[in-house]
């Protein structure tokens, strides 16, 4: 068992050491995709009338606001999955997507304020969509730091999913909560509800174009993103058997 | 225990072989939690004195006036319960931790889930006496009369609420490194969408506000009682897996 073990060793390494092919594209190609969109944001992409160059800030917020969406409700996912079958690549799933999530959101709550502050004349407002994305942020703040305060992977792993059901529960709970307080000042440019918002803008058809590729862009930033993330975290995993081996073994 | 005790000792009743129901286990750890609390009144006097000092801070750093104090009573009766209660939840909890007593609850041949609802139950009824006794003593110094009928069912769906999810919350923080310190950070976030409605409701009945309008609060607190118990109720088994 020993032998085969040392044997297997050096090429498995090499295997799990190299980056696979696919990711490599997927990052070259993630990367001009990133460029289109800011070419399609500053410059393809018309000048907004009232508001002006601000305006253009929305490509990315709202891009980066879907991705961290999507991240989060990747790791509660990852976490029903995990409960159910254990399995430790699940764990690594929803702890990497929340990291990737937080970095995204971040994207959108800064960007926002800035936008907000020419288009509402201040830069936060308890609107239900800005309380729910700071709580959001705030939440799985939170889960990162429930991870980091337990020793025991298994546990961590057990809990990590628990606290990422809960808190996208939490999330879609509080946005609804806060949307009862009033109509939302926050523009409403996709979806069919009239604009209730203070610098609601209607969208030129270049506009949409830039809009949809910036989806589709931070949906790409996402996905390698997160492979990325769960590599390392393969990687670190890897290391930490190797040493228990080595160890092992000169002990 | 040797044989030969083990002849001596009498049949055991059929009753006694039958698993405990739920609620019997549930209500005999409610039980346990009532007379340790009794009989030390540590939990409930500490979360009384700290939501007391809560006020105290609020009412200074707000510098109320009259009608300030009207429009903000709600709120500082929530938050102060909030605070008040992340102690109680912390200590509960702790408490079972520290002296190796969950482990033993644990042991006993009850589902996992009488432990949550009986911790639970302890909880919601250590945060009400708080919130019974912050009511009148909230009236005397905000000069704002509590004592409306309504208030109670706010009061009960916000305390359930925030105990359900937050005895989920604590028994996760009581394994963590600097479990007191963590508690707020990961509740209070998840403890948002139970606030918002319960501070809504209660404002809207001190002020007068027909209960027709305030009726989606109290609605949305049930809902979200619903949701977080549930889960809760679901994922408490993974929590306390060893």
């Amino acid at each position: 068992m020993a032998a085969t073990t040392t044997a297997q060793a050096p090429a498995d390494a090499q295997r799990a050491a190299s980056r696979p092919v696919g990711l490599t594209i997927l990052t070259v190609f993630t990367a001009l995709m990133l460029l289109v969109a800011t070419y399609m944001a500053f410059i393809y992409a018309p000048t907004e009338r009232t508001m002006g160059a601000v305006q253009r800030i929305f490509y990315f917020h709202v891009g980066a606001a879907w991705a961290g969406a999507l991240a989060f409700l990747v790791t509660a996912i990852a976490g029903v999955v995990y409960l159910i079958t254990g399995k430790r690549s699940w764990d690594i799933v929803g702890h990497s997507s929340v990291e990737v999530g937080l970095a995204l959101v971040t994207i959108t709550l800064t960007s926002g304020p800035i936008w907000a502050q020419f288009a509402w004349g201040k830069p936060w407002t308890w609107d239900p969509k800005l309380t729910s994305a700071a709580v959001m942020w705030l939440s799985y703040a939170a889960y990162l730091m429930l991870r980091q305060g337990l020793d025991d992977p298994a546990r961590r792993a057990r809990f990590g999913a628990v606290y990422g059901i809960v808190a996208f529960a939490s999330v879609i709970m509080t946005y609804f909560g806060v949307r009862f307080i009033e109509a939302t000042i926050h523009p409403v440019v996709v979806g069919s509800s009239a604009g209730t918002g203070e610098g609601d803008f209607g969208l030129a058809t270049r506009m949409v174009h830039a809009m949809v590729f910036s989806f589709i862009t931070f949906t790409f930033v996402y996905a390698t993103l997160l492979w990325h993330r769960i590599r390392l975290e393969r990687l670190s995993d890897r290391v930490a058997r190797l040493k228990a081996h080595f160890f092992s073994q000169s002990g | 225990m040797t044989l030969e005790a083990e002849k001596q000792r009498p049949a055991i009743h059929p009753a006694a072989r039958r698993p405990t129901s739920l609620f019997r286990a549930a209500a005999a750890i409610v039980w346990k939690d009532l007379r340790a609390e009794w009989r030390s009144k540590e939990t409930v006097s500490a979360m009384l004195v700290f939501a007391l000092l809560a006020i105290m801070v609020f009412s200074f750093a707000l510098e109320f006036d009259r009608t300030g104090r009207e429009a903000s009573s709600a709120g500082v009766l929530w938050a102060t319960l909030v605070f008040a209660g992340t102690l109680g939840l912390g200590r509960s909890l702790g408490r079972e931790k520290d002296q190796g007593c969950l482990d033993g609850l644990l042991l006993t041949p009850v589902d996992r889930s009488a432990l949550y609802f009986g911790k639970l139950a302890g909880n919601f009824i250590f945060m009400g006496v708080v919130a019974l006794i912050l009511l009148p003593v909230m009236s005397v110094l905000f000069d704002v009369s509590f004592f409306r009928p309504l208030i109670v069912p706010a009061l009960i769906l916000g305390i359930l609420g925030y105990a359900g999810v937050g005895t989920l919350i604590a028994s996760m923080s009581i394994y963590t490194r600097g479990r007191e310190v963590l508690l707020p950070i990961l509740l209070l976030p998840i403890a948002l969408s139970i606030l918002i409605p319960a501070v809504r409701a209660t404002r809207g009945l001190l002020e007068g506000i027909p209960f027709d309008e305030l009726l989606v609060w109290f609605n949305m607190l049930a809902a979200t009682n619903v949701i977080y118990i549930a889960l809760a109720y679901m994922l408490f088994d993974f929590v306390v897996e060893e």
